[in-house]
């Protein structure tokens, strides 16, 4: 019992940056833009996040607002982000995958280039504290796996509905949707194809931003040039396992968190299994799943990774 | 005239994505308030100040040349191998293995055998995505990005466990680290008082075959057919998922095939980090030569340079190395997106008679 309620406490957390790196993606992948660089935007998002509340405390406890003022940085700089990408992918119409890992390696470089002059070594945080909720955080069970964590998280799980009501029931989400399945009918009743995408492209980068902030300011407390640690590359493996729709994505990240819950638990057991290959399991969970979820393909945006060219016959 | 116009056409823009990618840098340089045109001259003419630093970028060259033809080799059928950097760490592993298992063969045995055997992990490693892609429809850019996560745990796993070498257990420093390797792998050192081994030949002699065997065989053409347009190749009778396979395994046996050298010729023993980033720098090193040997030549020179340089700006500018690592994402990104305006037929079109009416020449057309 104690051990299952351990794993389902540590996963909860260990899931919210993945699951608001591919919440953002599934809205660029809906509106047809394929975003690899997720994890450089948020490799930014981790530095800058960490870079607020350091500089004006130097890892001395600060006010909360620092904290928050971290997390605006680091989604503000990530849609700056998206929209960059966007400017090669969208405007400039240069293939996807290539041009998103140009991103990731400029995102990862440039947070390991700043984070070098700015803070120097492994400086640890204060972070932000977890906020059990009184009363429902007593019950047994529930309590310590639902209620008991960082004010982000419930925050994260909030998102959740509320981004699928934005995709499937606002105008803007029909919008970003059709620029996604049919770019041609979406241009001929009015939208603007493209400006749709790049509002997709801010959206999902300012969620990758606030996912790398997550993860120093809350699960590591500190930055590192491996803090992401591929975490983006699964958040947008996710998007194809989750088939583009928010419930299922929340189900295939909290499917991950748990996998990497339990491998740290049992590790916690003292259990010989060599801590390398312990490691890879969720790498190799993700090309497992890519393989075994081809259907899935069918589901997705037809016009995903294609630049939509007005001029263009098709 | 128009081929010449063509070169003058690509050059120019590949000038200008350079130029547009130290004016980001730049910008980035500002903000931690370094010197930016020192920074830069440290990078670009430092490393070229004496023999052992030009040496030194000759042997980043040398894994820069031989990743990049393979990934060129992917890329042109229509794959993006982003994952030779894991396939390079499979390669070294498997090197590594072949010298430490057979010590007291000949050299000229052992030394192909431990290239050979470097190119075939390097390949396993590349066929796992390509079959994944050719059978089940697994984007490439997401196995081969978990298979360097992977790779990378193994070779960690390796150096630790089973390669480690006797001596740090013994000493108790436990660097992780393969005890060093017979001299019967080791790649002859070219020139005094330099690191450059024999791998340049090597890398020379690859590049000459991928140039062959894109250009000059009907294997090369069916490839580049299958990545040049997927559907018409497969009417015209290619076997599309097949060229896939082939080329990630090419691919994947290129990567393996520069980590065996990097280790017969450099480091002479497995160590931590030998990969270092190669398999990125690789895809920017193809993308920016062109995707053809004759161009990634001169750029695994100069993105040799890059690197080189930038761990020079650390001492000398107190600019962080990862600086290099920010120019490539950009330059990347600025490729790839001119490489659209220059399949621009209109733009080119124009800026083409343009430059007929400024030559004169175009008179006589």
């Amino acid at each position: 019992m104690d051990f299952t309620v351990n794993i389902l406490a540590l996963g909860i957390p260990f899931s919210v940056a993945l699951l608001l790196a591919s919440l953002g993606e599934m809205f660029n992948q809906r509106a047809g833009v394929f975003n690899l660089g997720c994890e450089g935007i948020m490799a930014m998002g981790a530095f800058l996040g960490m870079l607020v509340p350091y500089g004006a405390g130097h890892g001395a406890p600060v006010p909360g607002t620092f904290n928050v003022l971290g997390l605006l940085l680091a989604m503000a700089v990530g849609a700056l982000l998206g929209l960059l990408f966007g400017l090669a992918v969208v405007t400039f119409r240069a293939p996807q995958g290539i041009a998103g890992i140009g991103l990731q390696m400029f995102g990862v470089g440039t947070a390991g280039t700043l984070f070098r002059h700015f803070v120097g070594g492994t400086q640890s945080v204060p972070g932000i504290d977890r906020l059990p909720i009184p009363v429902l955080s007593d019950i047994p069970f529930i309590g310590p796996v639902l209620f008991s964590h960082n004010p982000l998280v419930y925050l994260t799980f909030l998102l959740v509905p509320a981004a699928w009501y934005i995709l499937f029931r606002t105008p803007w989400g029909l919008r970003v949707r059709a620029s996604g399945a049919n770019p041609r009918a979406a241009d001929s009743v009015g939208i603007r194809v493209n400006l749709v995408r790049f509002q997709a492209l801010a959206v999902g980068g300012a969620l990758a931003g606030l996912a790398g902030a997550y993860l120093s300011l809350c699960q590591v407390k500190m930055f590192s040039d491996e803090i992401i640690a591929g975490r983006g590359f699964i958040a947008v493996a996710l998007v194809y396992f989750g088939h583009w729709r928010p419930l299922k994505i929340t189900g295939g990240a909290l499917l991950f968190s748990f996998a990497q819950a339990l491998q740290l638990a049992i590790q916690g057991q003292g259990i010989d299994f060599p801590y390398e290959f312990a490691v890879m399991l969720p790498y190799a969970l993700v090309i497992v799943v890519l393989a075994f979820s081809r259907e899935s393909l069918l589901l997705g945006p037809t016009a995903l990774g294609k630049p939509f060219n007005r001029e263009m016959r098709t | 005239m128009t081929k010449q116009f063509k070169i003058l056409y690509r050059t120019v823009l590949i000038l200008l994505a350079v130029a547009a990618a130290m004016l980001a840098g730049a910008l980035i340089l500002w903000t931690i308030g370094a010197d930016v045109t020192k920074t830069y001259s440290v990078i670009i003419f430092e490393p070229l100040k004496n023999k052992i630093q030009i040496g030194e970028v000759i042997i980043r060259a040398i894994p820069l040349t031989v990743i990049a033809l393979g990934i060129s080799v992917a890329y042109r059928s229509g794959i993006i191998n982003i994952g030779a950097e894991g396939q390079m760490a499979m390669g070294i592993i498997a090197a590594t293995a072949v010298a430490l298992a057979f010590p007291g063969l000949p050299k000229a045995v052992l030394l192909p055998l431990a290239l050979t055997a470097g190119a075939i992990g390097g390949a396993a490693w590349g066929f796992i995505p390509g079959l994944l892609k050719a059978k089940l429809h697994v984007s490439e850019l997401l196995s081969t990005v978990m298979l360097n996560y992977i790779a990378a745990q193994f070779y960690t796993f390796c150096l630790r466990g089973p390669m480690l070498d006797p001596a740090e257990i013994t000493m108790g420093s436990g660097t992780p680290q393969s005890m060093r390797l017979t001299k019967a792998i080791w790649l002859d050192r070219l020139v005094p008082g330099t690191r450059i081994h024999t791998g340049v030949y090597i890398a020379l002699f690859l590049a000459f075959t991928v140039w062959l065997l894109l250009w000059r065989t009907s294997w090369g053409y069916r490839m580049r057919a299958a990545g040049a347009g997927e559907r018409a190749a497969r009417y015209g009778g290619i076997g599309v998922a097949g060229c896939l396979v082939a080329a990630m395994v090419i691919s994947g046996a290129f990567a393996g095939l520069a980590g065996a050298v990097e280790v017969a010729g450099v480091h002479r023993r497995a160590i931590e980090g030998i990969t270092g980033g190669y398999g990125f720098s690789g895809i920017v090193v193809a993308l920016f030569g062109g995707l053809h040997p004759a161009g990634i030549i001169p750029a695994s020179f100069f993105f040799g340079l890059l690197i080189v340089g930038a761990d020079m700006t650390q001492r000398m500018a107190g600019v962080p190395a990862n600086m290099v690592l920010v120019l490539q994402g950009i330059i990347i990104l600025v490729i790839v997106a001119t490489r659209m305006v220059l399949a621009n037929p209109y733009l080119e079109d124009r800026v083409r008679r343009r430059y007929c009416r400024l030559t004169d020449r175009g008179r006589e057309e």
